[in-house]
């Protein structure tokens, strides 16, 4: 059973992601806001209570890999890296930089704790396959988390990995699909509509779970319950809300990538602030 | 001249060095009886991956491994490996600079019968381009082998271009075989002809045919064509009156332009050159009707040599 107390704990961690996300994008700068939002309890998850990671030495070699295969919510890593101590929270300030080491998609060579080039969609399931791949040659125990979004389940590549991943057993490989159900110009329905997700992995031989993606307990239990299954990848579709937590940004595609306005800046920090408290803060 | 297998070379080496290197792992994409990978799965099955007709998956598959510290080698035709998985060999391999290696096989027009859609005439050119990127072409089943050898060694993306037909042996087993450097393999002073794969030898042709002239003709065997430093053109081309690129791949983009590249800013180096005049492939019965049918010959690197000699 897992204690009120870490549920709490990686709550709250949420809310510090999300405050960095916020602050990371500021006034009349853009930043893809809502599909960092949406896996904020996912990913405060896998850092804060499930991956052995070590911020002090990133590349240990025993340590759990973390991928963002849908890149473009390079935010929510910075924020989880920085809240972990990967690096100095003054660097969020640096993001998008000319130079910086927190480039606009993750990149391994300039960030601590980022362990591959992505963004370019569809492609780090392939990755993750690759490293689970590796780990298993090398008799490695760790395992490898990739959350993947949904409308990047359109990539065929997708599917490639997916086969690839059940054809050689790797159940060191952890996939999350953030199913936020909106894509950059709108419904991800409206583009080619999933239909039946779960239907779909379990048909190229995956384990599914399905789960409320903001929901920590959930979340926590579908990890723990993946590690069990043997011989198979595990996939967790987690239902979320783009932009979950800015009440102005929730379900609202034009927050996918986009700037705030100084009014909608302090009242996204207020949405924060008033969940830190307990309640909702919904603009009223 | 002995005609020797180029993709059995390959092969060959990638076991040997495999036996010794434990982080060696092959990746193929259902063309393991032509690549030749075949033979490394007898070898080594527990490092050998069939990945299926999906060479994009296989692609940042191996970018996965390389970052688990492994050295993997991707295997499929160079029009396949180079065209189907770009994006994933730009965007997850090349641009955190990963030790993968791959390996066009039945590239240029080698692959006779199969006509456009499987002959490679621009993956130099698309390779190349990639910051990172390293473009290997050997000309012979010696030269295969120490390639190979020099991919494990030296780290980083790297692209080798194999001809899927026998070739003449040109090169010597004693010489050690550096990345970026210029061998020249017949010494000349009027006119350089700086060639790669299967141009070598109708290169060697072409010199000989012209020293009966009074042509006296320099052969660089340029395999390889990135990184190609100025200084080493400059340097192969002191004295001589003009240059002749000759390749098995379009004009646009390869040795040829390279070579351009690697002169441009300096005065007095007329360049001429021999490869396909931006044409897709065709089918053929056989190999050199294809090579005759593009320009790709002796008779051609002849005459480009004589317009530059006088």
């Amino acid at each position: 059973m897992i204690s009120e107390e870490i549920v709490k704990k990686v709550e709250q961690k949420a809310l510090n992601l999300r405050k960095s996300i916020v602050e990371m994008i500021g006034v009349n700068k853009t930043g893809h806001l809502g599909g960092s939002c949406s896996c904020a309890e996912i990913v405060a998850t896998l850092y804060f209570y499930k991956m052995n990671i070590d911020p002090q030495n990133p590349q240990f070699e025993d340590r759990d890999r973390f991928l963002l295969s849908k890149g473009h919510a390079a935010l929510v890593q910075y924020a989880a890296l920085a809240e972990a101590g990967f690096f100095h929270k003054d660097e969020l300030k640096n993001v998008k930089a000319l130079c910086s080491m927190l480039q606009g998609h993750p990149d391994m060579t300039k960030t601590p704790g980022v362990e591959a080039n992505t963004g370019s969609l569809g492609q780090g399931l392939s990755i993750a396959n690759g490293m689970a791949l590796g780990l298993k040659l090398d008799g490695k125990a760790c395992r490898v988390y990739v959350i993947i979004g949904d409308g990047e389940l359109a990539e065929g590549q997708i599917w490639e990995a997916a086969m690839a991943a059940s054809r050689y057993r790797l159940d060191n490989i952890l996939a999350v699909v953030d199913r936020n159900h909106l894509q950059a110009t709108g419904a991800t329905a409206e583009r080619f509509d999933l239909g039946n997700i779960e239907a779909k992995w379990e048909a190229f031989g995956w384990n599914v779970i399905k789960i409320d993606g903001h929901n920590v307990r959930q979340i926590i239990e579908a990890l723990n319950r993946a590690e069990q299954i043997k011989g198979k990848p595990t996939v967790i579709i987690a239902e979320t809300i783009k932009g979950k937590g800015i009440f102005f940004a929730e379900n609202n595609p034009s927050f996918h990538h986009a700037s705030m306005t100084i009014q909608q800046y302090e009242e996204a920090l207020k949405c924060i602030c008033q969940c830190n408290t307990g309640g909702d803060y919904n603009g009223e | 001249m002995e005609n020797k297998s180029l993709r059995n070379a390959y092969a060959q080496a990638l076991i040997e060095l495999a036996a010794e290197n434990k982080d060696i792992v092959v990746l193929e994409a259902d063309l393991g009886k032509s690549t030749m990978s075949c033979l490394f799965q007898d070898a080594f099955p527990e490092r050998y991956f069939e990945m299926g007709i999906a060479e994009q998956n296989m692609a940042s598959t191996a970018a996965g491994l390389a970052i688990a510290g492994k050295i993997p080698f991707i295997n499929s035709f160079a029009v396949f490996a180079t065209g189907r998985a770009y994006d994933q060999i730009r965007q997850g391999i090349c641009i955190a600079k990963l030790n993968v290696k791959i390996c066009g096989s039945s590239a240029g027009l080698s692959d006779y019968g199969d006509g456009s859609t499987h002959q490679s005439v621009e993956d130099v050119a698309i390779m190349r381009a990639i910051p990172n990127m390293t473009v290997l072409v050997p000309c012979d089943a010696v030269e295969t082998k120490k390639m190979v050898n020099a991919m494990v060694m030296n780290k980083g993306p790297m692209y080798l271009r194999i001809n899927r037909n026998d070739l003449p042996i040109l090169t010597r087993e004693d010489e050690e075989f550096k990345i970026g450097k210029l061998y020249t393999i017949r010494e000349g002073k009027d006119v350089v002809v700086f060639a790669n794969g299967i141009m070598v030898s109708k290169a060697l042709e072409a010199a000989i045919l012209l020293e009966k002239e009074g042509i006296s003709v320099k052969v660089v065997n340029a395999s390889t064509v990135k990184p190609l430093e100025k200084e080493a053109v400059m340097q192969a081309c002191k004295g001589c009156k003009g240059i002749v690129a000759a390749e098995e791949h379009s004009i646009i983009g390869g040795l040829g332009s390279a070579i351009l590249e690697a002169l441009r800013g300096e005065r007095d180096f007329p360049v001429e050159m021999v490869g396909i005049q931006d044409k897709f492939g065709t089918s053929a019965c056989n190999y050199d009707d294809l090579l005759e049918y593009y320009g790709l010959t002796t008779a051609n690197i002849v005459n480009s040599i004589r317009k530059l000699a006088f």
